[in-house]
């Protein structure tokens, strides 16, 4: 089962390969990994998609609290999230083609942001199921190159209407 | 031998700009630091050059793996932490054993390497290595110091790391140039590391919860690990443990925690643990654990460990509390406080059916050996030991054999008496582990019982003792085989002792090559006075016991056996 922490980290060098390589020494499966810096220079926040049972993710948690450079750390489970992917993908896009491609990037309320002869680059945010039904869709235009960002999340309050 | 010369020993008026190096020297000072190790080499020498006017006493190893052993024993001796100082590549490299012996068994250390200049990181200079790359799953933690600012800091922060919650060995790799260059001394103020929280009382709802199930159990059993050691809380564990009236097992680690000759000792569980501690735990309706970690080594196969147990786990590290069984009472924070509060709550019961159970396998199943045999028994040589130095000396040992033995047949009665590898199980710890303690305790009697292959990966530190004039004692437990792995290829291989068995040197008259003293024995007869001989001697001895070769540790959990299911029985019974 996949889930997902969040790791308020110190913004210092070193932080990322201690959190890494904490996750390889101890054989955690991680499908994927962003780290951005915070409203505050002096913190990342680190979000993490672990996979395994709850004894396993229990484990990660603990682990990572643990590290001296992280400062605190969040399990999402059973928590209501908002979870984002960004992603950048480039397709074939050959001029018969490039109108039904476009509608398929219009559906879903993704963009084009790059256009050559051949191909196109497209971005799309959003939680994870749409990000890989888009990259599905795509496959048989051919798809040149994907990036992804990895997931990040942060939990709705009660009060907050869903958007 | 001294490095020292007098210094002025006064703190640096406010503003005062000094050099890296010296600011490294007065922080260690200003931490309390009187003794440390290392070894030199090019990026460190404009620290050694500050360590030359120093008060800080220097013991200089013949290897850093040693110099790296000898300061964790000094800490698990001492409680005081360990610091020890290495060169940049190979020097930092030779490390790697050490830290990784200390953090196995949360032993603070302050490692502080030299580093290639800031401008040739990454380039491969000569002795560069990613020091802090490849000691990352060895250490707490570790840092390298890119800007001269950061160092003083850093240096105080890395002795609260080491040896605040649970302890461990931490690292601090300095480019050569921060130790040239000048910058401002700070004076010491409140450590702020916000990602690091150490809790230390225990919840007290919690602690009310663990009290509830003791009083309410009628067969407890406390199993103590070095945690108990590492957070001085012997007295309270024995305090607890009278008015509660629980008996209690300890770990391999946790050895001397608990008075061994008191009758409610069930003395040490797990693989080569006693039958009436592994019976005890496999009955109990109740296991209380403190500063103890549940390792494959204590539990045997995990399903059917303590099976009808309930279990409390008192532990300052939260990652290890259900991390190999499922607790039902976790209690975070430090054992001494929470032993604390916990003997205000208990209550004392009488457990009579308990303890004749108890008392009935410890007089079925004592460790034993043959004792009628002719031939010197490597468990008679330390039996003897015991007496002759009447359980007060500090033990260090190598791994293997002698090192269960040495668990097994000598009896401690005091917390930092017992020092060994007991999670990284590091051959070659224990003649460097003798000389830390030694120079930790001037005046104790200590001993290093090794076997002869674990010696022989460390044994060039002999010229260490000999240079600092530290008594330390061998007793070599010498077997002319790797021991226990000899025995697992006789149990599980058929006898096929594959590689397990080196062509030793005469280590008696090795030692003497050093200057240290050796003696020879391979009749029973001589055992005593050989022991007493060295036991006389003014400085460091060795006695090589030519003992049964293929004598082995019983009992035995087999692995992938239950804690109950101990082979060897059968053979105690029939020497009793
Ligand atoms: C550095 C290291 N290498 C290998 C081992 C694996 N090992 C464990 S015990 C042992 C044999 C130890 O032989 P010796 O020191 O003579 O002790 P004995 O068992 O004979 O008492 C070996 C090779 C180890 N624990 N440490
Ligand atoms: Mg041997």
């Amino acid at each position: 089962m996949k889930h997902l922490i969040s790791a308020l980290v110190q913004n210092k060098p070193g932080v990322l390969a201690h959190a890494a390589g904490m996750f390889a020494a101890r054989a955690f499966n991680i499908d994927s990994l962003a780290v951005g810096r915070t409203d505050d220079p002096t913190l990342s926040r680190m979000t993490i998609v672990v996979i395994g049972d709850d004894k396993v993710v229990e484990q990660v948690r603990k682990q990572l609290a643990k590290l001296v450079t992280v400062v605190k750390v969040q399990d999402f489970v059973g928590q209501d999230v908002v979870a984002r992917d960004l992603m950048l993908l480039r397709v074939t896009a050959p001029v018969e083609k490039r109108l039904e491609i476009l509608t398929l990037v219009e559906l879903y309320n993704a963009k084009v942001v790059d256009i050559c002869a051949k191909s196109v680059m497209v971005e799309v945010c959003g939680p994870e199921a749409k990000i890989e039904s888009f990259i599905d869709s795509c496959r048989q235009y051919g798809i040149k190159s994907v990036v992804r960002t990895g997931t990040i999340a942060m939990p709705r309050t009660s009060k907050t209407v869903k958007v | 031998m001294s490095n020292k010369s007098p210094s002025s020993g006064t703190p640096a008026p406010e503003g005062t700009r000094k050099q890296g190096s010296q600011i490294i020297v007065d922080t260690l000072a200003e931490q309390g630091v009187d003794v440390m190790f290392g070894y030199l080499g090019g990026v460190v020498l404009p620290l050694f050059d500050k360590i030359y006017d120093s008060p800080i006493k220097f013991i200089i190893p013949r290897h850093e793996q040693g110099g790296c052993h000898m300061a964790d024993a000094y800490a698990r001796a001492s409680g005081k932490p360990g610091v020890i100082i290495a060169t940049s590549g190979p020097g930092a490299t030779n490390l790697v054993t050490g830290l990784a012996t200390a953090m196995m068994d949360s032993v603070p250390i302050v490692a502080i390497t030299g580093q290639v200049r800031t401008d040739l990181i990454g380039n491969d200079a000569f002795q560069e290595a990613d020091t802090t790359g490849i000691t990352r799953p060895v250490t707490k933690h570790n840092v390298i110091i890119k800007d001269i600012k950061d160092l003083q800091k850093t240096i105080r922060e890395a002795f609260y790391i080491a040896t605040s919650g649970r302890p461990g060995p931490v690292l601090i790799d300095i480019p050569v140039d921060m130790q040239i260059a000048e910058t401002e001394v700070v004076p010491p103020s409140k450590i702020k590391l916000p990602g690091y929280k150490v809790r230390t009382k225990g919840h007290a709802r919690q602690i009310a919860v663990a009290a509830e199930a003791i009083n309410a159990s009628s067969k407890p059993v406390v199993y103590a690990g070095g945690g108990i050691i590492i957070s001085n809380a012997s007295n309270e564990l024995r305090a607890f443990a009278e008015k509660a009236h629980l008996p209690v097992t300890t770990t391999f680690l946790g050895l001397g925690a608990f008075d061994q000759s008191k009758p409610e000792s069930l003395d040490m569980l797990g693989m080569h643990g006693s039958a009436y501690a592994n019976y005890a735990v496999q009955e109990s309706d109740l296991l209380i654990a403190i500063g103890s970690r549940f390792e494959d080594r204590v539990t045997g196969k995990l399903k059917t460990f303590a099976p009808h147990a309930k279990i409390i786990h008192i532990d300052i590290d939260p990652a290890s509390i259900s991390k190999n069984v499922h607790v039902d009472i976790p209690v975070v924070g430090d054992a001494k406080t929470i032993l604390t509060d916990l003997i205000e709550a208990v209550e004392y019961r009488q457990r009579d059916e308990w303890f004749a159970l108890i008392a009935k396998w410890k007089k079925n199943h004592p460790f034993n050996y043959d004792r009628k045999a002719d031939i010197v028994k490597p468990q008679y040589v330390i039996e003897e030991l015991c007496r002759l130095t009447k359980g007060e000396a500090i033990i260090t040992t190598g791994v293997g054999q002698h090192q269960m033995w040495s668990a097994q047949f000598y009896k401690y009665n005091h917390p930092r008496q017992f020092i060994s590898s007991g999670g990284l199980g590091t051959m070659g710890f224990g003649l460097p582990a003798a000389i830390g303690a030694q120079v930790a305790m001037p005046d104790a009697t200590v001993v290093d019982i090794d076997g002869d292959s674990s010696f022989n990966m460390t044994l060039t530190e002999l010229s260490t003792a000999v240079q600092y004039e530290l008594p330390i004692k061998i007793v070599l437990i010498n077997n002319g085989y790797m021991g226990m792995v000899r025995q697992w290829q006789e149990l599980f291989y058929g006898h096929r002792y594959s590689c397990s068995s080196l062509q030793n040197p005469d280590f008696a008259v090795l030692a003497e090559a050093f200057g240290a003293k050796g003696i020879s024995v391979d009749k029973k007869e001589n055992v005593t006075s050989a022991l007493e001989e060295m036991l006389a001697a003014k400085g460091p001895c060795l006695v090589d016991f030519h003992v049964e070769r293929e004598e082995n540790v019983w009992p035995m959990v087999a692995a992938g056996k239950s804690l109950h299911e101990m082979d060897g029985l059968d053979i105690f019974e029939s020497m009793a």
